[in-house]
């Protein structure tokens, strides 16, 4: 996984509340065995008509913000499904952080395993950040993830809350899978018990 | 005196192999549900890194999302649904995960299968790289939804890493109305709490409510959880959970069974147990419940009228409603009982098991369905539809001019050939109202199994209890 350290980038505005994985990624794109390449069905429906043109009024279409990184929406951002198709077409389009009031709980975990920064603020702070956003290409924003700040170019700077782990891992592109193994004799000697307190859980073929 | 815990905590502290400074937890995950969806790229990543499955006999495969349901020849004509559920059957072979492939009587939707075999079992942590995997807290087990990184985390280790979630109770008094289900409850409460009400919760349903439905009713409410934005619901288990689980295929026998028994009864919450958020609701007097829009929450009774945007305060609620009323082609204050559809959908994870399939034959039963209406019938599992037929459900249904399908999710996400076109309107006992989800601009009513059926008899939104 990719670290994130600090990224200065677009911001676009997606000033809609609940978002969901259908939207993000529809479902007929969900048959791909692979990760990559999601980045051109970004937002499908919302960003191409039946024919498959551009759907001119829609943000990401837009000039100033085709090759935005940020991106900050309305309430609830990412519901629905566990979709991880979500995140990769995200990260696939170039999006590498999503500011929000609040996020769906799968989804911002999903972020996290792929390099994406989900950052939650307070109301007041993203109606500010979006009609910032609004402002297009000059809309540039700068996440410093290890100060936890989000700072615009006229030096307004907002704060950010963040669990330590998370950012440990995204700082440092950490792959958990790896970590994890590396507690296999804590993992072995909970079995153990398990095998004793709650016997009946081996039976399963 | 040890602190009072729910029957989250008792069975997360149970679960844990190892607490981070921070907090993080690693949980020990007792079963992993895999379908060919969100699996692919998870033992990819093993592959890529030389890892294997750790556990493959706590984990269970199973093809259901693109599978075709009008019939069972095992080769699927869309080509990337052929290979992705062909990358699951090589998967499965390569890694030694058991598989129930798309021959096998016991294949199904993985929500449906689990409970089924008695995969699921009560005090267990249950994961799966799909959202409604709350489905199986109705057994009283701890079960979410997850992403396919997570899941390769678990094919990987058995863990995951989490940090412990919040506890909230929802307590449900009162007897179901007439004519009223555990679908009608569901969206009577997703209404009330909102599609953001349970984030960061596990929802805990309790009151005489939910202990009176049997244990599909409350399979029903769990899996509907994630619709109010909680990854996980749960239900204190009782005798209608030791009953349901006893003589399944994978549960305990024997002495082990009454081992078993003695320590799931330890398992409901303490009286003093604390809760980050309580809800109550009383549901004696609810009538049928039917969705109007495209947000979970967009609910309303049968007998009531589609609302105007200026009814919510909030603005970008009002923008949405407003969005949702033009998506879905309805006007302000049209009685909902006025709106006709063009399909009715019974089936998926929600709303496929056997009770669901008896409610809707019950309607159907000397009815015909109208002529400008197709209805689908999708059992949740050949188990499911097994018996269905040994019970004559197959031909009361097939009589009144219902389909009766093969199992799978079917149109409840219209990934296979089962979808809405442009513009059509479909009464659907699935769990996803989101634009598209049931096919390219098509529109989707949540009700209960009996009032799809109540639906496609009549050929519009109809309160069951009317018929
Ligand atoms: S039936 Fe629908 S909600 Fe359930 S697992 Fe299948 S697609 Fe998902």
């Amino acid at each position: 996984m990719e670290s994130f350290t600090t990224l200065t980038g677009v911001a676009a505005p997606m000033n809609k509340i609940n978002v969901d994985t259908d939207m993000i990624i529809p479902k007929q794109f969900l048959k791909t065995i692979k990760r990559a390449g999601l980045g051109k069905h970004l937002f499908d429906e919302m960003r191409y008509d039946r024919a498959g043109n551009e759907i001119v009024d829609f943000v990401l279409n837009k000039p100033a913000y085709r090759t935005a990184q940020i991106l900050v929406a309305g309430d609830n951002f990412g519901c629905g499904s566990s979709r991880e198709h979500a995140p990769w077409a995200l990260l696939d389009f170039g999006i590498r952080c999503v500011i929000s009031t609040s996020f769906a709980d799968i989804f911002y975990n999903n972020c996290f395993k792929n390099g994406i920064l989900p950052i939650a603020v307070s109301k007041l702070e993203l109606d500010k950040l979006m009609e910032y956003a609004e402002r297009g290409s000059n809309a540039t924003l700068t996440i410093d993830l290890e100060n936890q700040t989000i700072s615009g170019p006229d030096g307004s700077e907002a704060i950010f809350e963040i669990d330590a782990f998370k950012k440990h891992c995204l700082l440092n592109g950490l792959d958990d899978i790896g970590l994890t193994m590396e507690k296999q004799n804590k993992i072995e000697s909970y079995e153990k018990n398990m095998k004793h307190s709650q016997p009946w859980l081996n039976t399963a073929e | 005196m040890s602190k009072p815990r729910t029957l989250f905590d008792k069975i997360w502290e149970t679960h844990l192999v190892d607490v981070q400074e921070d907090g993080t937890c690693l949980l020990y995950i007792d079963r992993h549900l895999v379908h060919e969806v969100t699996s692919p790229q998870a033992f990819e990543g093993l592959k890529n890194a030389g890892r294997t499955v750790y556990r493959p006999e706590a984990t269970l495969a199973v093809p259901d999302h693109n599978v075709p349901t009008t019939e069972r020849g095992g080769y699927i004509e869309n080509e990337e649904s052929r290979i992705q559920v062909e990358t699951l059957q090589k998967n499965c072979k390569d890694f030694g995960v058991p598989l129930y492939d798309v021959n096998d009587i016991r294949q199904g939707i993985v929500h449906i299968i689990g409970p089924e075999q008695g995969f699921t079992l009560p005090g267990t942590t249950i994961v799966c790289g799909d959202s409604h995997t709350a489905t199986h807290g109705a057994f009283g087990a701890i079960a979410f939804g997850i992403g396919t990184s997570e899941v390769e985390h678990v094919l990987a280790t058995q863990t995951l890493l989490q940090a412990p979630l919040k506890n909230m109770r929802i307590t449900v008094d009162g007897g179901l109305p007439k004519g009223c289900t555990a679908k009608d409850l569901i969206l009577a409460l997703i209404k009330i709490i909102g599609t953001a009400g349970g984030t960061g919760c596990a929802i805990e349903y309790a009151g005489k409510a939910i202990r009176d439905l049997s244990m599909e009713g409350r399979m029903t409410v769990c899996n509907m959880t994630i619709e109010g934005g909680a990854r996980c619901g749960i239900i204190a288990p009782d005798e209608t959970t030791f009953e349901y689980v006893r003589g399944r295929p994978m549960s305990p026998k024997g002495a082990q069974w009454e081992s078993a028994i003695r320590y799931w009864r330890t398992l409901p919450s303490d009286a003093d147990a604390i809760y980050h958020k309580e809800v109550t609701l009383d549901i004696k007097d609810i009538v049928p419940q039917v969705t109007w829009g495209t947000s979970p929450e967009d609910v309303a009774p049968i007998t009531g009228t589609v609302p105007n945007p200026s009814d919510f305060e909030d603005k970008l609620k009002q923008e949405s409603v407003k969005e949702s009323l033009h998506y879905m082609g309805l006007a302000a204050g049209m009685q909902i009982s006025d709106i006709k559809i063009d399909k009715a959908f019974i089936g998926s994870c929600t709303n496929g098991r056997i009770e669901d399939i008896r409610a809707a034959a019950d309607i159907a039963k000397g009815r015909t369905v109208v002529d400008s209406v197709t209805a689908l019938v999708v059992p949740g599992s050949g188990l499911v539809k097994e018996q269905a037929e040994e019970e004559g459900l197959d031909k009361i249904l097939l009589e009144a001019g219902f389909e009766w399908r093969e199992p799978g999710c079917s149109m409840c996400l219209a990934m296979n050939d089962d979808k809405l076109q442009p513009g059509e309107r479909c009464a659907s006992t699935s769990n996803r109202n989101f634009k598209g989800r049931q096919g390219f601009n098509g529109r989707t009513h949540w009700v209960s199994p009996a009032m799809a059926a109540a639906a496609a008899v009549t050929g519009h939104l109809i309160d069951v209890r009317d018929l």
